[in-house]
């Protein structure tokens, strides 16, 4: 089984972390082949970013993502580069407070996550990244929650752990009740 | 200092530069110099961090040319040295590269390639600088190039790169493509008693008869280092043994030259490595190192899927280029196919050792690097050859 899994937004939204506490689950917390490969502008800010991330229980060989099964679009333009590279049938995760526009007639799973309001109740929209991997967790139960939170706290600064776990949750719990409406 | 300190054993999810890093302090290197640059810039952040940990000195020059500098002169003293750029900070340290040739410096240069020429693409991939690496400094002098394909290998061939380098008095390349360099991906770092490191020669005699570039057998000379009493002479025009400018005699220009070119070339076989896969039966032969190699993975297992005898030679080592294992392999298949995020270099190579087997050459500018389906329609058309 090989998974693809994109995330894309823009620079300081923590995509590429995103996509390295999804990977570390799966690989180091969970028993797959996990890799993360990236792409950004060279500013440090601002620009067009995005995660790539692919897991098998197979030696990956190529490390890049062709067909997504799964799309994390956290910016307006993530969603238009990227919304119809989905495989068919394939999930779309994505940041309801920046895409506001989107396509008709893709034939994909649609989950809107208020992300970025989500993560401004808790007082720092820095974190959004963070309830988006929450809502992933619960909406596609790829990798273990014991495991993606050992990741998280792996890869924030000591002093936040606290909130990306509320945050985590937060994104979980959310990601349940989309879920259980879609039924 | 804790030995758990030094090496850093275990499982991780690292990324390639850190794993780079991580390689270098398990070989042994103690002195960094370098000017950080995109997509080499985590390699001198994690040494400015782990340097200092080990006993090391990170320093943060003012140019590549000053970094590349330092870094010979601390080789000199004799600590493990090493720096790291992309293509920009590369073609700024090649005159000193030249210095470390001719001066027979153990060092380590690693190369994360971006998109060139001159500042081109800093955060996008390349495999641009391949030539470079085998000539771009002036003058004739053979060189170590390795290539690594994963973050294992980011790790494995650093530590490869030291030891070569020790072994051969030689700057040692480490060639690798920027998403090589970005990528993460699980890394197994052995026991610090599993790691080989090597050393290098040290002279046998008493200062006062010590020849600082008189070669043993393996035309290699041992190397003193500064400030222990060997008092000796290290200079880029051409030299005697004694390490003495002769810039009038074409004798010591022969024998100088001569030597630093054979010092490599007749130790080829120990130097050169290439990992063989599916070629026992193969009627194409992909031909490819770094991040294509595993799209050409990638795709050699499609094609074999698909009925096709297809295989892929991956090259470890760029320089000494692996012509004898190419051309004997060239004479058992129909077609070679090439890819490489290039306009077209370790073709050349391969077209070379390849003689009249026909050579299918795939560039690829830009972001992504090639799609394993392009490979596979190569090797379709290659199987029909």
């Amino acid at each position: 089984m090989r998974l693809e899994i994109r995330a894309a937004g823009f620079g300081g939204q923590g995509i590429i972390r995103a996509g390295l506490m999804l990977a570390t689950a799966a690989c180091i917390y969970g028993d797959k082949n996990a890799v993360e490969t990236q792409s950004y502008g060279p500013e440090s800010r601002g620009g067009a970013c995005k995660s790539e991330v692919v897991i098998s229980d197979k030696e990956i060989d190529f490390p890049k993502v062709s067909k997504p099964d799964i799309l994390i679009a956290m910016s307006q333009e993530a969603y238009n580069q990227y919304a119809h590279t989905l495989k068919q049938g394939g999930t779309l995760l994505l940041d309801s407070d920046m895409v506001l526009k989107q396509k008709k007639n893709l034939d994909i799973q649609v989950f809107e996550i208020p992300a970025t309001k989500i993560a401004e109740k808790l007082k720092n929209t820095i974190v959004a990244n963070v309830v988006m991997l929450g809502a992933f967790t619960s909406i596609t139960n790829l990798v273990e929650v014991e495991a993606i939170k050992k990741s998280i706290l792996d890869n924030v600064p000591k002093k936040t752990g606290k909130l990306n776990l509320a945050a985590f949750e937060k994104g979980y719990d959310y990601g349940k009740l989309l879920k259980k409406k879609k039924r | 200092m804790t030995q758990e300190r030094t090496v850093l054993t275990g499982k991780h999810f690292m990324q390639g530069d850190i794993a780079c890093a991580e390689g270098a302090i398990a070989a042994g290197c103690r002195f960094f110099a370098g000017y950080p640059i995109t997509p080499a810039t985590e390699i001198a952040e994690r040494m400015a961090r782990r340097l200092p940990e080990v006993d090391g000195v990170y320093v943060q020059m003012e140019d590549e040319l000053g970094s590349m500098a330092a870094v010979i002169g601390a080789s000199y003293a004799g600590v493990k040295s090493m720096t790291a750029t992309s293509g920009p900070g590369f073609s700024l340290m090649q005159e000193n590269i030249g210095l470390a040739v001719m001066t027979e410096t153990p060092c380590v240069v690693v190369n994360i390639m971006r998109g060139g020429p001159s500042t081109g693409q800093p955060t996008k991939p390349g495999q641009q600088d391949v030539m470079q690496a085998r000539w771009g400094s002036h003058g004739d002098y053979e060189i170590i190039a390795l290539a690594p394909s994963s973050v294992q290998e980011m790790f494995d061939l650093t530590i490869e790169a030291f030891n070569l380098s020790e072994i051969y008095r030689v700057p040692v390349f480490v060639l690798a493509d920027e998403i090589v360099g970005h990528m993460w991906e699980r890394v197994t770092i052995p026991s610090e008693n599993a790691i080989k490191r090597v050393n290098r020669k040290r002279p046998r005699t008493l200062p006062e008869k010590y020849v600082p570039f008189l070669p043993d057998r393996d035309l290699v000379p041992p190397m003193a280092s500064f400030g222990e009493g060997y008092r000796f002479y290290a200079t880029g025009l051409t030299h005697d043994e004694t390490g003495h400018p002769r810039t009038d005699t074409a004798k010591a220009q022969q024998e100088l030259v001569q030597r630093l070119c054979d010092k490599i070339r007749k130790n080829r076989e120990k130097i050169v490595r290439v990992s063989a896969n599916m070629l026992e039966d193969a009627e194409v032969m992909v031909v490819a190192y770094g991040t294509t190699s595993r799209s050409a993975m990638s795709a050699v297992r499609e094609a074999r899927e698909k009925g096709f005898k297809a295989g892929l030679l991956r090259l470890i080592t760029l320089w000494p280029f692996p012509d004898k294992e190419i051309a004997e392999l060239a004479k058992r298949v129909r077609a070679i196919v090439v890819p490489e995020m290039n306009c077209g270099q370790i073709v050349r190579e391969v077209e070379r050792a390849a003689k009249e087997t026909s050579v299918i050459f795939m560039p690829k500018l830009g972001e992504e690097p090639h799609r394993p389906v392009e490979i596979l329609d190569a090797i379709q058309r290659g199987s029909y050859k």
